[in-house]
C-alpha cells in the first residue's frame, strides 16, 4: 500500500481541479454534474484526509516539499506541505465538515441558473481548495497564500447575488476589513524574515527557542511579531475591533455562511495562532492581549445576538462569540481546548447554520424570526436537529459544546477568577439567546402569511441528511477530549496534539472536586438560562425594543461609530484630495510645464531675428561671459 | 620696451574692431575692422616672439620664430579674404545698388 502521506499534494489539487472543470464548464455541465463534481472531489479529499489522519496517528509526520517558491539572497522559501497532527485535524473538519455542506447546497442552491450553479461551486472547491493550502502550509507565507485565498473566496460568495447592490456592499465590507489584518499578516512575516531568516515554522520556531543561532530573535521582537499576528487573526476570525465583517457576510447563501463560519476562514486565525503556539507562549503580553480581546469579543456579540431578529444575524453573532470563547483558550494558554472548540464548533455551527438554511427554505426566503413560529409540527426532523445543535452550543453535557467549553472555562478557572466570571455570564447569555432562537421559531403559533403557512414543508434528503450526520457529529463530537476528571485518559485530542502543542500550562492546577464543581455550576446556570428563555418566548408576542435593548438591537452602534470615526473621514479626506490637491496642484503641475514650455519658446523665438549684427553682437558677449565666469572659476 | 605695451595696443585695436563691426553698417567699414582685429592679433604674435627670442636666444636660436611664421600665415589668409570679400560686397552693390548689411536679412525667412 502506497503510503498516504506521498500524495498528500491531491488533497488541495482535488479541489483545485473541481473548482477549474466547474467555473470552466459552468455553462456546459448539467446541474446534477456540477454537483457530482463539486461535491465528488471535496469526498476524495476527505478519503484521503483520513487515511491521511490515520497515518499522522501511526507516528508518521512528513513535511512534503516540492519545489523553491521563492529564493532570493540567502531566504529560500519553498512551497512544502507539512503534515502532522494540527493539520490532519483540521483537515478532517474542512473536508468533512465541507462535503456536508457541498451536498447539502446541491439542493439548496437548486432554483439557480445552471450557469450561476456552476459559479456558485466553483467559488466552493476554491473556497475548500485555499482553505486546505492554508492548513497544510509549511511555512507562513503558503499560509499567507491560503489566508487570501478563503478572503478572495469570501468576497466572491458572500457577493454571489452581485445585483443587490448591498449584498456586493458586503462583500467589500468583508474584504478590506479582512485586508487590514492581511497588512498586519503581511509585516508579521517581513519581521520574521529579518529576524529569523526563515519562514519555515520549524526554523522559525527553533530560531525563536534559541536551538539554532541566527540573528537575534529577542523577546521584544515575538512580542512585536506574535500582536501583529494576533491582529491579523482578528480580521479573519472577526475578533474586535474588525468583527463587523461576519455578521454582514450573512448576505452570501445559507451554506456559505455554514461553509465560512463553520469549517473555513474564521477558524484561520485559530489554527495560525495554535501552529504559532511555541511562539505565543512566549510573549505574556501577547497571551493577555489575546485572551482579554477574546472575552471582550465574547461577551460583546453574545449581548448584540440577545436582541436579533434575523435568524442568520443571531448564529453570525454566535459565532463571533464563540470565536472570543476560542481567543480566551488561546490567551490562557490552552491552545487544545481551542482546536477542541474549532472542532466541536465545526459540528454544531455548521448544524446550525444549515439547519436556519432549511427553514429559509421552507418559509420562501424568510429570515426574521419575528415572522415565523410554530415550525416544530412541519419541520420535525429540521426542528430536532437544530434542538440539538442548540443544546451542543450551551454546553449541556454530554453533548460536544460541554466538553470543549468546559476546557476552556476551566483555564480560564485556572488562569483568572474575573475572566472565568465573565467567561460563564457570557456562556449563560449563549444559552439564552440560542434558546430565545429556538423557541421563537419554533414553538408558539405560526406569525406568517397564510402562503407560506400553505408551503411550509420538511426539506428533502439532501438536506436532511447532512443535517442528521452534524446532528451525531455535535453530540457525540465531545467525547475526543473527555476531561481528566471525568475518564482517565480521556483527553484524547489533547494527547494526539501533544507532539505539535506543548500541554496546557497548569498554573494553578485545580482539583478534581473543584473540576465537577465548575461542570456542575455551569450546566446548572445554562439550563436555568434555557427554563428562563422557555417562559419568556415559549409564546413570543412582537413588540418593539426599547431603552437598552434598543441599543443592543443597533449592535451598539459600532457599524455606526466605525462610519462616524473611520469611514466619513476617509470619504471626506478622498474628496479633498479629489477636489483641491487632484485639481489644483496635480493638475496646475502637469498642465504648468506645458504652459512654460510654450511661453519660453515664444521668448526665445525673437531670437532668431536674422541680423547678422544681433548674432555677433550675442556670440561676443556670451564669449566675454565665458572669460568672465573662467576668470572667477580661477580664482 | 615692456611687452604691456605691446598688449594694450593690440586690446585697443581688437576692441576698436569689435566695435566697429557690431556697430557700423557700412559692409567695406566692418571688412576694414575684420582686418584691424586681424591685424591687433598680428602684432600681438610679433611681440610675443620677440620677447620669447629675446629670452631664450642663449639657449635656442630659433626661439620664437614659430609666432612669426603664424603672422606670415595669417597674412597670407587674409589676403586670400580680401579678395573673396571684396568680391563679394562688389556683386552685393551690383544687386541691391547698396553696401548696407542690415538689407541682407533674407535668413531669416
Amino acid at each position: 500500500m502506497q503510503n498516504a502521506l506521498q500524495i498528500v499534494y491531491l488533497i488541495p489539487l482535488l479541489p483545485l481541479i473541481g473548482f477549474l472543470i466547474n467555473g470552466l464548464g459552468r455553462k456546459h455541465l448539467s446541474k446534477s454534474l456540477i454537483g457530482l463534481i463539486g461535491s465528488g472531489v471535496i469526498l476524495a479529499s476527505f478519503v484521503l484526509s483520513i487515511w491521511v489522519f490515520l497515518q499522522v496517528k501511526g507516528g508518521n509526520t512528513h513535511i512534503a516539499h516540492y519545489f523553491n517558491f521563492i529564493k532570493v539572497g540567502d531566504l529560500t522559501i519553498p512551497f512544502a506541505f507539512q503534515i502532522d497532527q494540527l493539520s490532519s485535524v483540521f483537515l478532517l473538519i474542512i473536508t468533512g465538515v465541507g462535503f456536508l455542506i457541498h451536498v447539502y447546497s446541491t439542493s439548496y442552491m437548486h432554483e439557480e441558473k445552471t450557469e450561476h450553479f456552476g459559479r456558485y461551486f466553483a467559488y466552493l472547491n476554491l473556497f475548500v481548495f485555499s482553505m486546505l493550502l492554508l492548513v497544510m502550509g509549511a511555512n507562513y507565507v503558503i499560509l499567507f497564500i491560503g489566508w487570501e485565498g478563503v478572503g478572495l473566496c469570501s468576497y466572491l460568495l458572500i457577493g454571489y447575488w452581485f445585483k443587490k447592490p448591498e449584498y456586493n456592499k458586503a462583500a467589500n465590507k468583508a474584504f478590506i476589513m479582512n485586508r487590514i489584518g492581511d497588512l498586519a499578516f503581511l509585516i508579521a512575516i517581513f519581521w520574521i524574515i529579518t529576524r529569523a531568516g526563515s519562514v519555515n515554522f520549524n526554523d522559525v520556531f527553533a530560531v525563536a527557542k534559541g536551538e539554532v543561532e541566527f540573528r537575534a530573535f529577542k523577546p521584544v521582537d515575538i512580542t512585536v511579531v506574535t500582536l501583529l499576528l494576533f491582529i491579523g487573526a482578528t480580521g479573519k476570525s472577526a475578533q474586535i475591533p474588525l468583527y463587523t465583517w461576519l455578521p454582514d457576510a450573512m448576505a452570501g447563501p445559507t451554506p456559505v455562511s455554514a461553509l465560512i463560519h463553520a469549517a473555513t476562514m474564521v477558524t484561520a486565525g485559530i489554527y495560525m495562532i495554535a501552529r504559532s503556539n511555541i511562539l505565543y507562549s512566549m510573549s505574556a503580553v501577547t497571551m493577555n492581549v489575546v485572551a482579554y480581546v477574546g472575552l471582550a469579543t465574547a461577551l460583546l456579540a453574545a449581548t448584540i445576538a440577545l436582541k436579533q431578529n434575523d435568524i442568520k444575524k443571531v448564529l453570525a453573532y454566535s459565532t463571533v462569540s464563540q470565536l472570543g470563547f476560542m481567543f480566551l483558550a488561546l490567551g490562557t494558554g490552552n491552545y487544545v481546548a481551542a482546536v477542541f472548540h474549532v472542532m466541536t464548533h465545526a459540528f454544531f455551527k455548521a448544524l446550525l447554520f444549515l439547519g436556519s438554511g432549511s427553514v429559509i427554505h421552507a418559509m420562501g426566503g424568510e429570515q426574521d424570526i419575528r415572522n415565523m413560529g410554530g415550525l416544530s409540527k412541519k419541520l420535525t426532523i429540521t426542528y430536532v436537529t437544530f434542538l440539538i445543535g442548540c443544546i451542543a452550543i450551551s454546553g449541556i453535557p454530554p453533548f460536544s459544546g460541554f466538553f470543549s467549553k468546559d476546557a476552556i472555562l476551566l483555564s480560564a478557572f485556572e488562569h483568572n477568577k474575573i475572566l472565568y466570571g465573565i467567561a460563564l455570564f457570557t456562556a449563560m447569555l449563549t444559552a439564552f439567546y440560542m434558546f430565545r432562537l429556538l423557541f421563537i421559531t419554533f414553538s408558539g403559533k405560526f406569525r406568517g402569511t397564510q402562503e407560506q403557512e400553505h408551503h411550509l414543508h420538511e426539506s428533502p434528503a439532501a438536506i436532511t441528511i447532512p443535517l442528521i450526520i452534524l446532528a451525531v457529529l455535535s453530540i457525540v463530537g465531545g467525547f475526543v477530549g473527555v476531561p481528566e476528571a471525568l475518564l482517565h485518559g480521556g483527553d484524547r485530542l489533547g494527547e494526539f496534539l501533544a507532539p505539535v502543542i506543548a500541554p496546557a500550562k497548569h498554573a494553578s492546577p485545580v482539583s478534581h472536586n473543584t473540576e465537577y464543581g465548575l461542570m456542575a455550576l455551569s450546566s446548572i446556570l445554562v439550563i436555568i438560562m434555557i427554563i428562563f428563555a422557555w417562559f419568556k418566548f415559549r409564546n413570543y408576542r412582537r413588540s418593539e425594543a426599547t431603552g437598552f435593548g434598543k441599543v443592543l438591537e443597533n449592535k451598539w452602534y459600532v457599524d455606526e461609530l466605525y462610519d462616524k470615526i473611520i469611514v466619513n473621514p476617509l470619504h471626506k479626506f478622498g474628496g479633498f484630495l479629489k477636489s483641491v490637491i487632484e485639481k489644483s496642484v496635480i493638475d496646475g503641475l502637469v498642465n504648468g510645464v506645458g504652459k512654460a514650455v510654450n511661453y519660453g519658446s515664444r521668448q526665445l523665438r525673437l531670437l532668431q531675428s536674422g541680423q547678422a549684427g544681433s548674432y555677433v553682437l550675442l556670440m561676443v558677449l556670451s564669449m566675454l561671459l565665458v572669460f568672465v565666469v573662467q576668470f572667477f572659476l580661477r580664482k | 620696451m615692456p611687452i604691456n605695451y605691446y598688449i594694450f595696443l593690440s586690446i585697443a585695436l581688437f576692441a576698436i574692431g569689435i566695435v566697429g563691426v557690431l556697430t557700423r553698417r557700412n559692409a567695406i567699414i566692418i571688412f576694414m575692422c575684420i582686418e584691424l582685429m586681424l591685424n591687433a592679433v598680428n602684432l600681438l604674435l610679433v611681440a610675443f616672439s620677440k620677447m620669447h627670442h629675446a629670452a631664450n636666444a642663449a639657449v635656442n636660436a630659433t626661439a620664437g620664430s614659430d609666432g612669426q611664421l603664424f603672422v606670415f600665415f595669417i597674412m597670407v589668409v587674409a589676403a586670400a579674404e580680401v579678395s573673396v570679400g571684396l568680391a563679394i560686397i562688389v556683386m552685393m552693390y551690383r544687386n541691391i545698388h547698396s553696401v548696407d548689411v542690415n538689407f541682407l536679412n533674407r535668413l531669416k525667412h
